[in-house]
Formats: structure tokens, sequence, C-alpha cells
């Protein structure tokens, strides 16, 4: 088991011109919660399909738990969960006859009761997709994830629509499925869903690499403060890891109020955001950025 | 997170069981599926019927009874063909395929469960098409021989139908231009392969047309089984062409497997 759950070296991705991969390195240990952050047609989502199966690469080499996923068996879907990006609303089975039916499929399944218990679905248990709320049903869809006992689980944008509480409600229940040893990665829009859940955060940008990183590292990165004011009627600003010895200074040579000052200490998104304006004003390819990921 | 159902693994047989439940589910929860497949011929069959049932074609055979091959026919063509086409482009616009590819689920055991289902749809259909018929418009029922001629042409007609709608779903670019494009398409074959009209009442050309493809071998081989022996002299060719039947219908099939297997992808044709 000293195998990792996900091996990438080189991983390229070309569509014509547009280099939705380029060129991408990682190594995902098994049990660890990893979140690839990263703006819409960063690659973000085009890595994963990669990963699970679903599209081919141009280049570069790929292990899913030992496996290129491009030649998946039987055996290791079973081994793999994924929930893809988006829901539907179709379908006629109920939410209790679709995870019936998912867990008749794998060799040894969660409980269906157990599963719906932990989605917080069991009073909608008779219920169809149609009849569900829209984060009722990405719900679901972790359940239906989930329900094979994979070692490794994919989530593509799972709490997009979700509102405050049952993104909470979400985030427990990756963390009791942390806790039997299950390889995760997900992609998110949400950084503090990446701080709060990952044991590590990939941040993608233009299909590269721009940070990889725990999350208290990332924080560490924003350790400089930002001081602005006005003097002599122009506006300053500066950044310093020290922003009270700063401001001691400040106060000496002025008299009365400081006029327009702040101190600002950035966040993990004020970092994340200037990773991926680096990296995109840094893009060789000008269409890099902008196209949007091809299974949008 | 940890007690487990206690079930063994599954197998093949167990998967495409399972699955099949699931198609069955599907299709007769779908209004537009029991409406426009399911009973569609039933409703045109009472229709025609109950219109036009009592005027003589030939000899002894009314076109209530001779409404009722092509009815079985086209019943076969839409829970075949036209169903599977759509339903499949749907399901892979919406990434319902995809879902399936997910999972541990072989895709022999997901086309086996589809083609059951359309078996499952068929024999429903085709009993209520034949009670109908034989409780309103003097239909008789096969004998012995006939029975069997109705199984094979039955069996070859669904396994047509049924890789050709699967090949179709591919070739389709997306769900919209599905049944804009198979339903007038059913619609000229339904016309000029002897279903709603008398194949040998419509322009000579048309029948050439028709001839091509399966439909009109289907109807023509549901009427060897359904109308009295005497009525072979009243077909196009004099004969109810058995042997020809069979060769046309295992080409289709043969031609629809081919194009299945070539085309079938789980992903939308914007997703590679």
């Amino acid at each position: 088991m000293t195998e990792p759950a996900i091996a990438i070296a080189g991983l390229r991705k070309h569509y014509g011109d547009l280099h939705a991969v380029d060129g991408l390195d990682l190594e995902i240990p098994r049990g660890e919660v990893f979140a690839l952050l990263g703006p819409n047609g960063a690659g973000k989502s085009t890595t994963v399909e990669i990963l699970e199966g679903f599209r081919k690469r141009t280049a570069g080499d790929v292990r899913v738990l030992g496996v290129d996923p491009h030649h998946a068996t039987k055996q290791w879907r079973d081994r793999v969960g994924i929930m893809l990006q988006g829901t539907s609303e179709r379908g006629s089975l109920t939410a209790r006859e679709a995870l019936g039916y998912a867990a008749s499929l794998y060799p040894s399944p969660r409980g269906v009761d157990e599963m719906l218990e932990a989605v917080g679905l069991t009073e909608k248990a008779g219920s169809k997709p149609a009849t569900l709320s829209g984060g009722q049903r990405r719900r679901l869809d972790v359940a239906l994830a989930l329900i094979g006992r994979p070692e490794m689980v994919f989530l593509d944008e799972p709490t997009t629509g979700f509102d405050p509480e049952a993104r909470r409600q979400f985030w427990t229940l990756i963390e009791s499925v942390r806790g039997d040893g299950t390889t995760i990665l997900l992609t998110t829009h949400y950084l503090d869903e990446a701080d709060h859940l990952a044991d590590r955060i990939g941040i993608i940008a233009a299909g590269r690499m721009v940070a990889l990183d725990t999350p208290a590292g990332l924080r560490a990165r924003a350790a400089d403060a930002r001081v602005t004011w006005v003097e002599d009627g122009t506006s300053r600003t500066e950044e310093t890891p020290t922003p009270t010895a700063l401001l001691r200074d400040l106060l000496a040579r002025t008299s009365g109020e400081i006029e327009g000052l702040e101190v600002v200490h950035p966040s993990l998104e004020d970092v994340y955001l200037r990773l991926i304006g680096d990296a995109a004003s840094a893009a060789a390819h000008p269409t890099g950025t902008a196209t949007e990921e091809a299974s949008a | 997170m940890t007690a487990t159902t206690a079930s063994s693994a599954p197998t093949w047989m167990s998967m495409t069981r399972g699955r099949f439940v699931v198609e069955v589910k599907e299709f007769t929860r779908t209004r537009e599926q029991m409406v426009f497949i399911f009973f569609f011929p039933i409703m045109l069959l009472v229709l025609f019927g109950s219109v036009f049932g009592g005027q003589e074609i030939a000899d002894g055979v009314s076109f209530a009874q001779y409404f009722l091959p092509g009815m079985i026919a086209s019943g076969i063509l839409n829970t075949g063909f036209q169903s599977l086409a759509i339903s499949i482009a749907i399901d892979r616009d919406s990434d319902a395929l995809k879902r399936v590819h997910a999972t541990p689920l072989p895709a022999t055991a997901f086309f086996a469960a589809k083609v059951a289902q359309v078996l499952a749809v068929s024999v429903v259909q085709i009993a209520a098409l034949v009670a109908i018929g034989v409780a309103f418009y003097d239909a008789q029922l096969p004998s012995g021989s006939g029975w069997w001629t109705f199984a094979w042409v039955f069996l070859l007609g669904t396994a047509a139908s049924t890789t050709l709608g699967i090949a179709m779903s591919s070739l389709l670019r997306n769900a919209k231009a599905a049944s804009a494009i198979l339903t007038p398409l059913v619609l000229f074959l339904q016309f000029t392969s002897g279903v709603f009209l008398v194949y040998t009442q419509i322009p000579t050309f048309l029948q050439h047309v028709a001839a091509v493809f399966p439909l009109k071998w289907l109807a023509q081989g549901m009427r060897s089984v359904f109308l009295p022996e005497s009525f072979e002299a009243a077909e196009a060719s004099g004969s109810w062409q058995h042997p020809a039947t069979a060769i046309v219908l295992a080409a289709w099939m043969v031609l629809g497997l081919i194009v299945a297997v070539r085309t079938f992808r789980w992903t939308r044709h914007d997703d590679n």
C-alpha cells in the first residue's frame, strides 16, 4: 500500500492550440484529501476526467490506484467512486431505488439506509430527482459515489449550489469518509472548503500547477499585511510583515488623523487570487485562460 | 459508515438483472415512452380498426385484420429503434450514460439489459395488440407453425431494431435532433411499408424504396403469421418471401451491430 493513490507525470491535454492541461505533475498518497482549486477553464475538470477514465490525454503518465484509467477495468471501477460535475433532474428512480441498485453493483457496499442517513436524505428516500432540490440531488450524487465503499473518490465541484448549512453537512460527511482511510480528490471554487477539508491544496491555472501546499503553508504566504494611507495628498501602499512597526513610524511623523488609514491582512483568498492572476498574465498562450473547460 | 449489507459479490447475471429492472422502471415511468411508444400502436389499432375496419381488402380479409400485423411490426420498430435511439441520445446528453460508465456495470450487461427491456415491452405490447385484434376485429391466432414464424420474425425484427436504435443514437449529434429526425423517418416507413396503407396500393417506386428498409419485411412477416394462407397470393410478390425476410432483417441487424459497436460512446460528442 505504499504505492500512491494517484501518480501523474507530465500530463498534457491539448485541444488543437488550446493546452487545457499543460504539463502537470502530482502525487497523492493514500488516505489524503486533496483539493484541486482553480478558476473556470484552468484545467481542473479536464484533469479529473482524465483520472476518472472519461477522457483521453495527449501526453503524460497517469496511474490511479496503480492502474492507467484509460484502460479502466471493472475491478478498477469497483474501487473508485465518482461524482460528476453537475446534476440532472432526469431519472425515474427514487433515491432509495437508485442507491439500492448502485449498491448491488459493488462487492462490499455500504448500507442504503446508512448512506441516506449520512447525506440527510432519509426523509426524501421515496423521492425522484425531479422533486428533489438541487442541493438534495447533489447529496444523492455524493451518496452514489460513496455507496460502493471506494478506496478512491472523485468529487467534481460537489457543493456548487449548496446553502451554507448544506455545505457544513457535506463537510461532516467527507470527514467521516476520510476516517475510513478513503483517498479523496475534490475540485472546488470555494477556498474555505478546500481550507476546511483538504490535507493539501493544489492551485491550478492555465493548465499548470501554480501552488501545491498545505492550507497552513498557503496561509503562511499571506503573512504580509497591506497598509494604505494618504500622505501629502498622495495615496501610499506598503506591504510589510511588521505593520505595527510601520504604524509607529507613521504616528511619529504625523500629527492628528492619518488620512485613509487601512491595515489589511490578506486572506487565503488574496493569496489564491494573486497566484492565479500571476499565472494568467504569464500564460504563454493568450487563449489558455479564456476558454471554458470543455465539459462545462 | 461501517456496517455492510450482507451480499455476495455481484455477477454478470445479477448486474444484468438489476439493470433490467432499472430499465423497465425508467421506461414505464416515463410518460413520453408509455404514450408514444407503448400505447400509440394500440391506440392506432383501435382508431383505424373502428374507422376502416369493415372494408375488405381481399377475399375474407378486412382492413382491421391487415392492420394488426402492421401495428405489431411498427410496435417492434417503435420500441426497439425509435425509443432506444431517442432515450440513449437523451441519456448521453444528460450525462446519464457517463454515470452508468462510472460504475462497475459491464458494457455487455448494460446492453443485454436494454435488449431485455425492449423484448419485455414488445411482448406485452404485442400481446395487447393481438388480444384487441382477436376480441374486436376478427383477427385469428396463428396455428402451430405460425407461432414458429412469429418467433423468428419477432426476434430478428427486434434484434435489427435494437442494434439500429443504438447505432442511430450515436449518429445523432444530440437528443433534440433525435426525435426531430426519427419521427418523420418512422412515419415515412409506416406509410410506405404496408402499415397505414395496403402495401400493394402504394406506387411501385415507393414499394421499392420501402423494400430496402426492415419495416416492410417485418410487416410482411407478421402478415404471414396473422392473415389466412389465401392472402399470400395478394402480396406484391405473390409470396410471403420468408427467406428474403430473414436475410434482409439479419443484414440490417448486422449493419446496426457494426455501426453501434464502432460509434457508441458514453460521453457527449463535444466531450473528449
